[in-house]
């Protein structure tokens, strides 16, 4: 039971961090100690407990869901999403959001202090999966006093959280809302992914991953950005966007500047990256993602992940989604209608591709407070 | 309950507590009035997004998907009861359809237009034209009904394929109808069914 009003107690509110003393046992088989997570909470949580929600966030995501980054100052990554009357209504649920392992924005990672050495962890972090990301959530969520979450919401590598939450601690998740995800990464996801490890680690600065106390490698990490920029978004989407359009001339330079709009644009991406994102973290968390197989850690079965839940579950994709796309949503279905799980599916329109998940969507945010309840 | 008539049937018709999968479940009224009226654990497959978004905003669990297609994913006899309502008519391949829905659940309720109705009759006798009705409001160039049946040619395809018969309700308008002129007289009609268990 709680003695102190959730609005003074400590654990909760904006920028908050925890040193869980753990020791994690990780799936690749190390122990990790202390374990360090950095969250935030919005809203209150209700005295038996019964309205928590975690809020899982994607690859190069973190905490600050619905609050102004410290770094970039821009609005939380699903501000739209959540917050007071919102589908993620905090009038109504007291909501968790935590910087996930092996991250850079303050929970344990590659460029945190190893206790050991006193150095950062460099390339000695232990590599980990989304089930050791959900499992030091569950730590987490031990310390909030949190038991049974109403829900577990995400989309990309959020919603393969939110599905790894419900197979490994099926009893705690009362419903599972997986947006723009996939329960495996597939061949042309770890591709994408090994091209942009590649280029960090054929930056020279990445010196093998003990880059801290000089130059990071920048522009390994931010060609690696760029390439799996191209894979957020859709084709049609470039074209309407950029065209063929020329940046701010009037003719080819017959060189190697960024002549094409689309060209300038990206190299704007990879480099704002840069700023707020750790090159390690992003090898750490790629790595994650490739290894992440639901089925494979069920016996090669993904319906085995899901059998005789009570969780309820609702996933949505998106019809121009190429990374993500609703052929692997429908995979995950068919396992969750083949273990009679209660489920709901919907492919929503958008010409955004794989970043719709984060954009302005009516219908999107219909189906999340309908999922939720929030809309009744 | 305000129901459509032939779905007040099946609601009426449905014990509590059943387990229950309507096939184009539209955007829910079937199973919400079943889920708050009947305590029914009821689950939908609906092809439109949009239907599907209104009926997850209703709290209902549905997927969206083909009748056609998304059928073969639920196991043998996985509910009690399937729900096909107003459907059998827009599938490619309404026999197959009906082959899973008695697959899936232990009994099946299907409802379809009669294409036999008098008016229907009238309009094409008389008309030459393909008929444009209360129930049949498309024209043919635009109507989601791609296989027109009559109550005759279903019970037909019933006997075909070993069904049995446990119940049948006619209607013309929201009035019932009786079964011996229901080909001539009945606007629509409402069937429950179950496959016949093999020897």
């Amino acid at each position: 039971m709680l003695t102190t009003p959730s609005s003074l107690d400590q654990r909760f509110g904006l920028s908050r961090r925890v040193v869980l003393p753990g020791p994690l046992r990780l799936d690749g088989g190390a122990l990790l100690a202390p374990v360090e997570i950095a969250y935030e909470t919005y809203g209150s949580l209700a005295p038996g407990g019964g309205n928590a929600m975690l809020v899982c966030h994607a690859l190069t995501g973190d905490q600050h869901v619905a609050s102004a980054h410290p770094r970039t100052g821009k609005p939380g990554w699903w501000q739209r999403m959540v917050g007071p009357g919102k589908p993620i209504d905090t009038d109504r649920f007291f909501v968790i959001c935590a910087n996930v392992l092996g991250s850079c924005m303050g929970s344990s990672g590659p460029a945190s202090i190893d206790p050991v050495t006193g150095r950062p962890y460099g390339m000695s972090f232990p590599v980990i999966t989304i089930r050791d990301m959900v499992r030091a959530q569950a730590l987490l969520l031990d310390h909030l006093g949190v038991g049974q979450l109403a829900a577990v919401v995400g989309g990309s590598m959020g919603g393969m959280q939110a599905l790894s939450w419900a197979a490994t601690f099926p009893e705690r998740v009362a419903a599972c809302l997986m947006i723009a995800s996939t329960a495996r990464h597939s061949a042309q996801n770890i591709a994408f992914h090994e091209v942009g490890r590649q280029a960090v680690m054929a930056d020279p600065n990445w010196r093998g991953g003990d880059y801290y106390d000089g130059d990071p490698p920048a522009a390994g990490l931010a060609v690696a950005r760029m390439a799996a920029h191209i894979t957020y978004l859709s084709e049609a989407g470039l074209t309407e966007k950029f065209g063929r359009r020329l940046q701010a001339r009037e003719q080819k330079s017959f060189g190697f500047d960024a002549d094409f709009q689309v060209e300038s644009y990206l190299r704007h991406q990879g480099l704002a990256f840069t700023d707020r994102f750790d090159a390690n973290s992003y090898l750490y968390i790629t790595r994650a993602l490739d290894y992440f197989d639901l089925a494979e850690e069920h016996g090669g079965l993904l319906a085995n992940a899901f059998r005789g839940t009570a969780t309820r579950f609702c996933l949505v994709s998106f019809d121009t989604d190429w990374l993500y796309p609703t052929s692997e949503s429908r995979a995950v279905v068919h396992a969750l209608m083949a273990g009679g799980a209660a489920a709901s599916f919907v492919e929503l329109s958008s010409p955004y591709g794989h970043d719709a998940f984060l954009l302005e969507s009516p219908e999107l945010d219909r189906v999340v407070s309908g999922f939720l309840g929030t809309g009744r | 309950m305000s129901l459509r008539p032939d779905l007040a049937i099946i609601a009426a018709h449905v014990p509590r507590g059943a387990r229950v999968l309507d096939v184009g479940c539209g955007d829910g009224e079937l199973m919400a009035a079943l889920r708050d009226e009947c305590g029914v654990d009821a689950r939908g497959l609906e092809i439109d997004p949009a239907n599907v978004a209104a009926a997850v905003g209703r709290g209902l669990s549905v997927i969206q998907g083909d009748a056609d297609t998304d059928l073969a994913g639920y196991p043998d006899g996985s509910f009690d009861y399937a729900i096909l309502s107003q459907t059998l008519q827009t599938a490619r391949a309404p026999d197959r359809v009906l082959d899973e829905l008695l697959r899936i659940g232990r009994h099946a309720f299907v409802s379809f237009p009669n294409f036999a109705h008098w008016r229907v009759r009238l309009s094409l006798l008389w008309g030459g034209r393909m008929p444009v009705t209360r129930l049949l409001p498309e024209r043919w160039y635009d109507t989601p009904n791609i296989h027109h049946l009559t109550i005759d040619d279903f019970r037909a395809h019933l006997a075909e394929r070993a069904v049995t018969v446990d119940g049948a309700w006619f209607l013309s308008g929201d009035k019932r109808t009786g079964g011996a002129a229901a080909n001539m007289m009945a606007e629509h009609a409402v069937f429950l069914l179950r496959r016949n268990k093999p020897r």
